[in-house]
């Protein structure tokens, strides 16, 4: 009588190693269970906390203070043309921040979705890309902090920063590819559970995110592209301090290219891994 | 073909358990066992299979070549022993596990309930469980909207509707659960084991409930123990025994070749002279042989007059007072009786 029961009843034929071709279709039908998942996990984060949403202010101010310090005060590091250091750190957090909470939380999602994936069936790539929307709300919360850094010192932003959402959504997918990845790997081997965070703290210091990526030598950078968090960085440095941090062409497009392969990779193995999920978690 | 809902075709469902050998006493054993097993998980690793813990694997059919059809419309019953497949069958159906062979086709969409309260948070209140419930149980927001009332009477929670779930008995936790899977509406509804729930009051509501849904004209597939709840409930009714299906036929058969596997000697379903034999529900019939009335628990016979050898030996006889009662479901001695209908 409403939306999914409305359907005309069409014949689902299940088999050992079949290809669902209805999955996208079922994908797109569960959109409401995909939001309401996400709402789930904003809503209970900050529950029987005392400062609650504060919490989201919190941590990556702190971190971009401590990082300011270290590396622009004691090690001295230069900044981007004449942004002040503490605006290009966060400007490098952001991206950061959002990719290795999406990797995180995404990664341990499916099995800590246990009981859900267990009884009942949607497809499961809803539980992961549900994580994906909390982090991006967190990532909005960061953006109110940025605001605040760019009047702090007076900041201006030049029209580049219209072009901030495109970089939004390459983080995004850039995340998507090895989340989906690690997910369907660690509901067989938890092994995974251990190595994801070891990645994205080692992954924080070599992303130039509490530096800037120009002091990689000449030489190097292009090899250093091969990170494809480097290329989205960059752009957003270059979207929030506008012209005084140009992007690197040719790096950027290789970034790009490894997210195009790795969010094909992410996907694929996702998909293939899918269907066994209950029997292995 | 147009009619046929399900139909299953050679269905089997293959799983890896893993064993500890009896021999880990010694030392060296235990010393050996480590690496032996960190080399098999490195092996199961390289060839993408799944990590089982244990000295040796074994692989297990908890189904094996399971044929059957379901029409639109029909209620069918699904009973067996514990581990006999029936939740494997259910979970293969709601497309939760996949069949390891054989071939599963299904026209409609299906609503399973494996338990009740399915994702249930308990930091979130009531109201707000509804709809998280509701939706992976596959409804649509406005759905749940729109039916939100009805569930909440039915539960008979509204007054801590906005308390978190963490706060509920387990009862009223039950109740809530319950009343948004009433609620759901599909062609083909897999229900497992949910009527465990509540008090007797509750239970009954229920079952009530199930037997509106069994008679609206949908596609029911019912796993219980609850033998009286399969009666009442369906007219068809699968029998699993050990990972095969043992008998699909009607209920009242089905029930009683399943309790003559219950029963001790399971190896005997032949009834006849001097067998064991299990009553599992009784009509009482007046002189004209028609039903006067049907009992589904237990039976009381108030006797007249009888011989002592007469009686079956596990009717208990009340001292002195000419009544004879039993427990439906326990073996049962006749004198003589007729083999049944094979279905």
């Amino acid at each position: 009588m409403t939306s999914p029961s409305s359907d005309p009843p069409r014949t689902l034929v299940l088999e050992a190693g079949r290809a669902d071709l209805q999955y996208w279709r079922d994908l797109w039908r569960y959109r409401e269970l995909f939001l309401i998942l996400a709402w789930r996990d904003v809503a209970v984060r900050y529950k029987q906390t005392v400062i609650g949403l504060a919490w989201a202010f919190i941590r990556p101010f702190m971190t971009m203070v401590v990082f300011t310090v270290v590396f622009g005060k004691i090690a001295k590091l230069p900044t981007e043309g004449a942004a002040p250091y503490a605006v290009m750190v966060f400007a490098g957090l952001l991206p950061w921040t959002l990719f290795a909470s999406i990797l995180n939380d995404a990664s341990t999602s499916i099995v800590g979705s246990f009981s859900l994936i267990s009884k009942v069936y949607f497809p499961r790539l809803i539980v992961p890309l549900s994580t994906v929307l909390v982090a991006v709300i967190d990532f909005l919360v960061s953006l109110v902090i940025l605001a605040g850094l760019m009047l702090w010192y007076g900041v201006v932003p030049g029209w580049q920063i219209l072009l901030l959402p495109v970089f939004v959504m390459l983080t995004l997918v850039c995340s998507i590819g090895p989340a989906l990845w690690a997910a369907a790997v660690l509901v067989k081997y938890r092994d995974f559970r251990f190595i994801v965070p070891f990645v994205t703290q080692i992954g924080l210091y070599i992303s130039p995110v509490g530096f800037s990526g120009k002091i990689v030598p000449e030489q190097w950078s292009l090899l250093y592209s091969l990170n494809p968090m480097v290329g989205i960085i960059d752009g957003f440095r270059w979207c929030i301090l506008g012209g005084s941090s140009p992007i690197d062409g040719p790096g950027f497009a290789l970034g790009m290219g490894v997210i195009v392969v790795l969010l094909w990779w992410g996907i694929r193995s996702f998909r293939r891994s899918e269907r066994a999920f209950a029997d292995l978690i | 073909m147009s009619d046929v809902v399900i139909r299953s075709d050679k269905i089997g469902k293959k799983f890896r358990i893993g064993h500890r050998t009896a021999d880990q006493g010694s030392f060296r054993e235990a010393m050996l066992r480590g690496p032996r097993n960190l080399l098999r998980g490195a092996v199961d690793l390289i060839q993408g299979r799944s990590v089982v813990a244990g000295d040796s694997v074994e692989e297990f059919w908890a189904l094996k070549d399971v044929d059957f059809a379901i029409r639109r419309g029909e209620a069918v019953g699904v009973i067996g022993r514990n581990g006999a497949g029936k939740t494997t069958l259910l979970k293969i159906l709601s497309r939760i596990i996949e069949p390891t062979e054989g071939r599963l086709e299904i026209t409609g969409r299906v609503a399973s309930l494996l338990e009740v309260g399915t994702g249930f948070h308990p930091e979130l209140s009531g109201r707000e469980n509804i709809f998280l419930n509701g939706a992976i149980l596959g409804m649509s927001r406005a759905e749940v909207r729109r039916r939100f009332e009805e569930i909440v009477d039915f539960s008979g929670v509204e007054k801590f509707i906005d308390t978190p779930v963490k706060r509920y008995s387990v009862g009223m936790h039950a109740r809530l659960a319950f009343a948004v899977a009433a609620h759901l509406e599909a062609e083909i509804m897999v229900i497992d084991e949910v009527l465990a729930v509540g008090d007797s009051e509750f239970q009954a509501r229920c079952l009530d409930r199930m037997s509106e849904v069994a008679n609206a004209g949908r596609t029911v597939l019912f796993v219980s123990h609850n033998l009286a709840a399969v009666m009442a409930l369906t007219k068809r009714a699968l029998v699993f025994n050990a990972g095969h299906l043992f008998f699909d036929g009607p209920t009242e058969a089905a029930v009683s070749h399943y309790s003559a596997s219950l029963s001790k000697g399971s190896s005997d379903r032949n009834w006849g002279r001097g067998r064991n034999a299990t009553l599992v529900s009784a009509t009482v019939v007046d002189a004209d042989d028609r039903p006067d009335h049907r009992v589904d628990n237990a039976v009381r016979f108030v006797v007249d007059a009888c011989s002592p050898d007469g009686i079956p030996y596990n009717f208990k006889q009340s001292a002195g007072q000419g009544t004879l009662a039993m427990r439906l479901g326990t073996p049962l001695r006749f004198a003589a009786l007729p083999a049944p209908d094979p279905g």
